[in-house]
């Protein structure tokens, strides 16, 4: 089960069609500690790109744009009582939602782990 | 201490305790301050009123069952009580305010005597019109102050802040869009990634949808991929664009950034929040602009933050002023003036009307009383000077701090952290900044930069007063490039030590609870 990341740094983890979501450790990192998070609902559709969650620091709200499109099966629940998740477990249990790819050709667009740590390495 | 994944520490360093306590609570002369639910007592008042008899209860069954509890005080315990808290205020009467993009600007005292004249100050927005000709004569001289600074010929004045007024101008372009029958097509806003964040949110309010341009290397708008963006621009509404931008800079190409957006159909917005580094120089009208808000509480000194109501009155192209909200004001051949209040005859295309009367008369006094007294010449010369101090900073500070883009600045001087050590944050350099007695910068704004800082001195400070202040930057910088660990204690000499803010933001404490009964007893 490959992990596969976009430039605005949320990985993507693919178990047949459907394919779990979050941000990254280093976006995590960049964020600083986390006090909210908004997840999407489920049954709500999106696009690849589109803002699809919102997630708070205590330096800045920031969007989470859809790494691919399709349909939302299940969000987070956990991350509206503990945001502090997504610091302590970015790429594990601080996932974002569950998302029921519609194209699963768009995977084929996204880095894989060494192309995604060569492009922190690069920022 | 709590880790975070990154290592990075979730609750504050406390100081080691070294100071000396005190029986009371107070420091030297500055007094303890509890809660007033703390000390004050719901059996006690500062008014001494009898018991009202003989009247019939008029509540039926719905007076109240219990005391509301509030606490009480004697009137000199209350009167303490604000005074201390006023006293803990930092307000720009104390010093300095750095925080860019507010233009903290000294708010000159002859304002605040024409805002008192008892004419101006008593005026009420129902009282018949033939009786406040001279508070229509002030907002319609004030209108054409606003006019000839801009170059446009129309503007609305009851907005009552920058946002309000983004919303007028936007509210103007829908409108607009209406009128040529294309509002169900043109349906994108382009707005910067450096915008201001109300600029968005004021897009989406009017039914917008938002597309963000990046920001070039310059820290500018990225024109290609503007251009990009715009080659199949029937969809295009508008864009919404601050100039100065948000980074402290000038956008060079904003009279191609007007032919680009104007040749795709769509209308120009001009957050005029940073007017304040380029009136009496540059008039957007000049620059194709369809429509700007003028925060009058920004760059004509009347009192903001704290201290009294914004005012965003919104100047409109030949293009949108037609769509002028109401109410506003028309002088007739006789001299006498008249406020058009319904969107027929005379506006009959205005979008409508935005608030219930016609702005906020006190602050036009004051930004009227400002314009006059500084005079063309001197309005000129404080954009000359705001910008002239914010490089000076920028120069100064230049070796020690790292600018976030080369060249000269505006009127904000805009710094990344790249400077400290990898331990010290943005947050700590605020912090120790008040230590030395100053507000902090403007922190991690606009999101484009590292860590941001950013400064906006305003024409307001001598060079005196820069120096010190830099004196006081320079060394809290070294000692950020040094990864001093004691800043991330700071501030250690301020009346409140540094909060924990992430505990504070997850697990909000919204309301007072009276302590428990046993804690009490226990006391």
């Amino acid at each position: 089960m490959a992990v596969k990341y976009t430039e605005d740094h949320e990985w993507i983890s693919v178990d047949g069609d459907v394919g779990t979501v979050g941000i990254t450790k280093y976006a995590a990192e960049q964020l600083g500690d986390v006090v909210f998070v908004e997840t999407p609902d489920s049954g709500s559709t999106y696009k690849k790109g589109d803002d699809m969650a919102v997630v708070e620091s205590v330096k800045a709200a920031s969007d989470v744009y859809a790494p691919v499109s399709g349909e939302i099966t299940e969000g987070n629940p956990a991350l509206a009582e503990t945001p502090e998740t997504v610091n302590e477990d970015p790429e594990g249990t601080g996932w974002f939602c569950k998302i029921k790819l519609s194209d699963a050709g768009e995977l084929e667009s996204l880095m894989d782990e060494a192309a995604y740590k060569s492009f922190c390495e690069g920022l | 201490m709590a880790m975070n994944s990154s290592g990075r520490r979730t609750a504050p360093v406390s100081a080691s305790n070294d100071e000396t306590h005190t029986v009371s609570g107070s420091r030297g002369l500055l007094q303890r301050e509890d809660l007033i639910f703390e000390f004050g007592s719901t059996k006690e008042t500062g008014v001494d009123l009898p018991e009202p008899g003989g009247k019939p209860d008029r509540l039926g069954g719905v007076s109240r069952s219990r005391d509301v509890e509030l606490p009480g005080l004697s009137e000199p315990e209350t009167v303490r009580h604000y005074v201390r808290l006023s006293q803990r205020n930092y307000a720009i009467d104390l010093g300095l305010f750095p925080l860019g993009s507010c233009t903290m600007k000294h708010n000159p005292r002859l304002n605040e005597r024409m805002a008192r004249l008892p004419g101006f100050a008593d005026v009420h927005p129902m009282q018949p019109q033939s009786t406040a000709q001279g508070a229509l004569e002030l907002i319609d001289q004030l209108a054409s102050w606003l006019t000839t600074l801009t170059g446009m010929p129309a503007v609305a004045m009851s907005p009552k802040a920058g946002a309000h007024g983004e919303l007028c101008g936007m509210l103007a372009i829908r409108k607009a869009l209406e009128a040529r029958g294309e509002l169900d097509t043109r349906r994108r806003v382009l707005v910067p990634a450096s915008a201001h964040g109300t600029n968005p949110a004021t897009a989406i309010q009017c039914g917008f949808t938002v597309d963000e341009i990046g920001a070039d290397a310059r820290g500018r708008v990225d024109m290609a991929e503007l251009r990009e963006k715009l080659t199949d621009g029937a969809d295009v509404a508008g864009i919404m664009l601050t100039n100065p931008n948000t980074c402290g800079l000038f956008e060079t190409d904003i009279r191609e950034i007007a032919d680009l957006i104007h040749d795709a159909g769509g209308y120009f917005y001009c957050d005029g929040a940073n007017f304040n580094a380029i009136m009496g120089r540059v008039r957007p009208g000049d620059l194709g602009i369809d429509a700007m808000h003028i925060n009058l509480h920004k760059t004509f000194s009347t009192p903001h933050g704290g201290g009294g109501p914004g005012s965003g009155p919104t100047v409109l192209s030949e293009a949108l002023a037609p769509f002028t909200p109401v109410p506003f004001i028309v002088r007739d051949e006789d001299g006498t003036f008249h406020l058009v209040e319904e969107d027929r005859e005379e506006a009959e295309q205005s979008f409508g009307r935005m608030t219930a009367f016609h702005g906020q008369m006190g602050m036009f006094v004051r930004a009227l009383s400002y314009m006059l007294s500084h005079g063309a010449d001197g309005l000129k010369q404080a954009a000359e000077d705001a910008v002239l101090n914010a490089n000076y900073i920028q120069a100064r500070l230049k070796s020690v701090m790292t600018p976030a883009f080369d060249g000269y600045c505006m009127h904000e001087a805009l710094f990344s952290d790249a400077f400290a050590a990898d331990d010290i944050e943005t947050i700590d350099i605020a912090k120790a900044l008040i230590d030395e007695g100053y507000h902090p910068m403007t922190m991690y704004f606009p999101l484009v930069v590292h860590g941001a800082m950013l400064i906006e001195p305003t024409e307001t400070e001598s060079k005196a007063e820069l120096d010190r202040f830099c004196e006081a930057l320079e060394s809290v910088a070294q000692r950020a490039a040094s990864g001093d660990p004691s800043m991330k204690a700071a501030p250690m000499l301020a009346p409140i030590r540094r909060l924990d803010e992430t505990r504070a933001a997850r697990k909000p404490i919204l309301k007072w609870t009276p302590p428990e009964p046993e804690a009490i007893a226990a006391e």
